[in-house]
Parts: C-alpha cells; sequence; structure tokens
C-alpha cells in the first residue's frame, strides 16, 4: 500500500476496510464460462490491471491478449461475435470510449452484437490524471442506441452483473472496480435484476438516487446521518441504460428533496437521467447533484481527489444536509 | 535569445556518461521512499536524455517556450520520472522539486503534463505522441524553421494504429527534422511483450523512414544515432533502441515484474549504493 498523499500507479488497487473480495469481475468470469463454452476473455495489455486474470487461469486457452490496440480489441471482439462467440473484453474505461468508441458503435452496437466490456477505472478510481480517469465514459456509452450501461456498486453486484452480461442480448459496458473491492451488498439478499433499480433504505427526509460505487458511499452517510436525526432514502441504480425512470419517479414523489451521487461528470450522466426522468414525469424536486464538475480532475491520491469533488463519505454527507 | 544548449563535436562522451548517472540518480532520489513507480523505465532511457538534454538539442532552459528550440516530445508518459530529472539536471525545474514526483498537487506527476515546463505533450494515453510529432515538425516546415523535433516512444506504443497512420503522415510530408526513437525495453504492461512487434527496424524501413538500430545504452552508439540523425535525406528517422528496463541497477535489472517497480522502504538505501558502485 503506498503512502498517504502521492498518486499511486495505474496497477495498485486503493486501500478498503473491511470485508472485500479479490478480483470479483475475473472470479466471476471463470464462474461463467464454466457454462458457456462461447465465452472467451480479450484484452490489451491490461490483462493483470482489470482482474481478469483468475479466467486467464482457468481457461488459458481461451485468454486472448491482443496487445496495447484497443481499438483492434473491440474489432476483433465484434468478429468473435459475429461468429458465435461471446467475448468479454477488458480495458481501461478512458481507452474503450475514447479510443475506441468508433468501433464500439458501428462494429458491436449498430449490429447488437454480444460484446461485453468491462471497464476498469470509474471516474476517481485512480490517482493517475485524466487520462486514465474514465469521468465521462457513461455520458458516451448512453449515447450509443441499443448499449446496456451499468455501474455496479460493489464486489458483490460485480460478480452478479458478470454473470447477468451473458444473458442481456447484445453489446454491454460495465464499470468495473478491481482489486480488493469491498462487499456492501448481502450477496445472500441482494440480486441485480438487468434494467431496474432497487431501494435500499427507506427515509422520509431526503432521497438519494446513486449508481456506482456512490451507493456504497451514500449508505455510510445515511448511517451517519441517521444518528442526527436525519432520516435518508436511498434508490441504487445500478443500471443506466436502460434507465428505470418509473422507479425514480416513484422514489422521488416519495421525499421532499433529492441528492444524485455519481463517480462521473454531473453532465451526461445519473444526474442528468434523473432531471429527464423527473421532467417527463412533470414532477419537480429540490436537486443536489454529487459528482464531478465540468473540468479535467488532476493526478493525485485517490483520497485526496475524492476529498476535494465531494466523492468521500464525508462529501456525501455534506450534500446531503444541504 | 541565449541558447544555453547546442551541439559541441567532438562530442565529450565522457561527460555525457557522467550526466545518465546524474539523471539515474535524480531519478532513484524521486522514487526513492515511494512504494513503487516507473523507475526502470526512466533508467533505460537516461543516456538518450542525457545526450539529447547536454550534447543534441538545442535550447534554452531558462526560456522553455522560446519558438526556434529543438523539441522532445515524450510519447510515453508514463516515462515522465526521466523527463523530471533531464528538466531538474538543465535548470528548468528546482532539484528541490525531486522529493515531490507523484505527490498531490507535485508537478512532477507520475505521468507528463504539458503544463509543466519543459514538456512538450500530454502524454499517458499512449501512441499519441508520433502524430503530434509529425504536426510539429509540419509546423515548422512551413513556417521554415530550422529546429529538429525528437520524438520517443515505446515498443508497447507500436501496437497501436496510430503509431503507424503517424508514420506514414512523416513519410509523405517528407519531414527530414523529424527523428524517432524507438525504446525496445521488451516489457509492457503485461509482462515480455505480448504482442511480437519485430522485425521492428524493417517495419519502419518498410514505411520509408531512415532507420538505424542500436543499443541505447550505450553513450557512443546514442551520439552515433544523433549525428547520423543530423543528415537530411528528406525523410523521417528512426533510431531503433534496445534497452535494458533499470539500467544501472542490477536488481532492477534483474527484476522479473519491471513494467512496475515495487521497493520496499527498506530497500532504497541499497539500491542507491549499486547506482553508485555500478558507476564505479
Ligand atoms: C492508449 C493506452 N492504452 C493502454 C494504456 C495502459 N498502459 C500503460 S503503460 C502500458 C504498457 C505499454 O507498453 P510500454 O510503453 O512498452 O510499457 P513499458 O515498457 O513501460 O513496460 C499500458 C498498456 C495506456 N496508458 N494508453
Ligand atoms: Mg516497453
Amino acid at each position: 500500500m503506498a503512502k498517504a498523499g502521492t498518486t499511486l500507479g495505474m496497477g495498485v488497487s486503493e486501500a478498503v476496510a473491511g470485508n472485500f473480495i479479490m478480483a470479483p469481475f475475473g472470479k466471476a468470469l471463470a464462474e461463467v464460462a464454466r457454462n458457456r463454452p462461447e465465452v472467451l476473455g480479450l484484452t490489451a495489455d491490461l490483462g493483470k490491471y482489470t482482474d481478469i486474470i483468475p479466467f486467464a487461469e482457468a481457461f488459458p486457452d481461451r485468454y486472448l491478449n491482443v496487445g496495447m490496440a484497443e481499438q483492434n480489441l473491440i474489432a476483433v471482439a465484434a468478429g468473435l461475435a459475429k461468429t458465435g462467440k461471446m467475448p468479454y473484453c477488458t480495458t481501461f474505461g478512458v481507452f474503450a470510449t475514447r479510443r475506441a468508441y468508433d468501433f464500439i458503435c458501428i462494429a458491436c452496437a449498430h449490429s447488437n452484437l454480444d460484446v461485453k466490456i468491462f471497464a476498469a477505472l470509474p471516474g476517481i478510481t485512480t490517482g493517475y490524471g485524466s487520462t486514465h480517469q474514465a469521468f465521462e465514459d457513461t455520458a458516451l456509452m448512453r449515447a450509443i442506441p441499443d448499449v446496456t450501461v451499468i455501474d455496479p456498486c460493489d464486489a458483490t453486484e460485480i460478480m452478479q452483473v458478470t454473470h447477468a452480461a451473458a444473458t442481456i442480448k447484445g453489446t454491454v459496458y460495465v464499470r468495473i472496480q478491481r482489486g480488493n473491492v469491498p462487499v456492501v451488498l448481502d450477496p445472500k439478499t441482494y440480486r441485480f435484476v438487468p434494467g431496474k433499480a432497487q431501494r435500499l433504505r427507506i427515509g422520509k427526509d431526503v432521497g438519494v438516487i446513486s449508481t456506482g460505487l456512490m451507493t456504497a458511499r451514500a449508505l455510510e452517510a445515511a448511517e451517519r446521518l441517521a444518528k442526527d436525526g436525519l432520516n435518508v432514502s436511498i434508490l441504487h441504480v445500478p443500471s443506466l441504460k436502460p434507465f428505470d425512470a418509473d422507479a425514480v419517479r416513484a422514489f422521488a414523489a416519495s421525499v421532499p428533496r433529492i441528492v444524485t451521487a455519481e463517480n462521473h461528470v454531473v453532465s451526461g450522466g445519473l444526474a442528468s437521467l434523473v432531471v429527464e426522468a423527473l421532467y417527463d414525469g412533470g414532477l419537480h424536486r429540490p436537486l443536489t447533484r454529487i459528482g464531478l464538475p465540468d473540468r479535467f480532475p488532476e493526478c493525485g491520491s485517490v483520497p485526496y481527489l475524492q476529498e476535494k469533488y465531494g466523492l468521500s463519505v464525508d462529501g456525501v454527507v455534506k450534500a446531503i444536509r444541504g | 535569445m541565449a541558447v544555453t544548449n547546442a551541439p559541441v563535436d567532438p562530442a565529450p562522451i565522457g561527460f555525457l556518461e557522467e550526466k545518465a548517472h546524474r539523471l539515474r540518480r535524480h531519478m532513484v532520489k524521486m522514487a526513492s521512499g515511494k512504494g513503487q513507480g516507473y523507475l526502470g523505465q526512466g533508467l533505460d532511457i537516461a543516456d538518450l536524455l542525457a545526450a539529447l538534454y547536454f550534447y543534441e538539442m538545442r535550447y534554452d532552459p531558462a526560456d522553455p517556450k522560446w519558438p526556434e528550440r529543438d523539441r522532445f516530445l515524450l510519447s510515453t508518459g508514463h516515462y515522465s520520472i526521466g523527463l523530471w530529472a533531464a528538466l531538474v539536471e538543465c535548470g528548468t525545474l528546482r532539484t528541490d522539486e525531486l522529493s515531490t514526483y507523484g505527490g498531490d498537487g507535485s508537478r512532477l506527476d507520475m505521468s507528463t503534463l504539458d503544463s509543466t515546463p519543459g514538456v512538450e505533450m500530454t502524454g499517458g494515453s499512449l501512441a499519441q505522441g508520433l502524430g503530434q510529432a509529425v504536426g510539429v515538425a509540419l509546423a515548422h516546415k512551413l513556417d521554415k524553421r530550422d529546429a529538429k523535433v525528437f520524438v520517443e516512444l515505446s515498443d508497447g506504443e507500436l501496437q497501436e494504429g496510430s503509431t503507424w497512420e503517424a508514420a506514414m503522415a512523416g513519410r509523405q510530408f517528407k519531414l527530414d527534422k523529424l527523428v524517432a526513437f524507438i525504446d525496445c525495453n521488451g516489457i509492457q504492461a503485461d509482462g515480455k511483450l505480448v504482442l511480437d512487434v519485430e522485425p521492428v527496424a524493417d517495419k519502419w524501413r518498410a514505411f520509408g523512414w531512415d532507420t538505424m538500430e542500436i543499443d541505447g545504452n550505450r553513450m557512443a552508439e546514442v551520439v552515433a544515432a544523433l549525428q547520423w540523425a543530423r543528415v537530411e535525406r528528406g525523410v523521417p528517422k528512426a533510431v531503433v533502441m534496445r534497452t535494458v528496463p533499470g539500467k544501472g541497477i542490477p536488481t532492477l535489472e534483474k527484476r522479473e515484474k519491471a513494467h512496475f517497480v515495487r521497493v520496499g522502504d527498506d530497500e532504497w538505501g541499497a539500491i542507491a549504493d549499486e547506482l553508485e558502485k555500478t558507476r564505479g
């Protein structure tokens, strides 16, 4: 583990206290592959850095590393998918979206191909600067027709989504945390349902609508606030596309004020989707948006950056208090 | 305009070797105490950096934006530790900044940003450097400027299509003041090169570049390549450099996991000693 205050390199997972699972994505992919011979694992020189290694070790013949070539990663995956395979591709979110966007859009989505993209380093989960922080990937991916976009909360959900991706027809984009990923949702009771939002907590004072790892922060913040007598409802929205607008409207209607929380820029992602859903339903609620501003984030240690952009539990507490 | 660095021949090989050593020393200082870093790559291009910054390039360290300067674009952004060492040694950056490498609020990031003085491009998203170098060289040509453009790229960057798109453009526009150094250190993120890039020199020749292959860790060969690259023959030049990650520190040269070196807190003293001993 690195010392406080220093940028960790792209290979290092952040420290997490408590219960966690190492490489949940790769472990789940190995399970998926056991029952589905058509599943392949592809990467572009980031196998070790995207947690696909447990799969690669279990199925070395079905693991393909195309070198550092993200456009070709996606093009090759499209060819494989056209020919009866189901490729799961990994790289960092920035390179999948920024560099291979056209290939995802045309070679994959336009033909509704079964290409599953598992993208690491969403938002501020690396201190490596704007070149590695996928802060606008959800906005980009949700703009492509027919693509499914998912931002799982924790290890439990990453594993469930890895399984679910095989049953969702077409191109799927998933933002993954890697390394030691916290377990926040109870695997015995929580069930990811494609396209559905889920209420995780009920409180009458404020409603938080969150996605990805921000749901974990919101849960922690809500516990703290409960001690001060502020009761928070939480709606977790792992699926950004398709978006469960009905659930969001029903949830918003049940609280006087809402806060959105996402590990992403506040334009084009969850906050925008919520505003669109409310407007379409003719519903009005005061709204606070937690997320990244419209500027390039810098390098630095992840805790420093999360604090700076209000993504830490403290930041969430502050925003909920209003 | 005071140009404080410009080639003086015959090349002072011993002086340049000492400069390379000092750059390596700066790099160890930057990485020291941190659990990890891209030290291996910085060490492997120290000889090239010394030869560029203290022999070949015409530039003014006090005025890094001097329009007539020769430029060096480091395409491989995670090699930043090497560039920081060179910029400190030439005086563009301050020595006391070395210890801030990778720290919150530091200008010496783990990956280059062109907001730091002396940095010609933002790296980190790889294989964007050669195309930018083509653009800079083209602008110089249009403006009839004499300045040279040097660009470093890694062997991993040869796997991206954008590198070859730029290679074709460089040749098409007859950029004979453009010189690419390809750092073939044999490794990438997942270990030894996972996708074969050989034969590297033949590929550049096939793309129409004047090409030379050297041991990038031998100063005499680096200098010879720079002198060779001065001759203009109407096409850009590629210098394929064979280098050793961790060069100068045997413990690091032997490391399997060389892409991202992890060093225990107690090992830094020994590493610094090894560097001095190897230099003799
Ligand atoms: C476009 C892009 N894709 C992927 C990465 C992630 N990445 C960082 S370093 C690296 C290895 C590239 O090979 P090379 O530069 O030869 O690595 P080294 O010699 O430093 O080990 C990769 C894939 C990146 N920075 N940029
Ligand atoms: Mg390399």
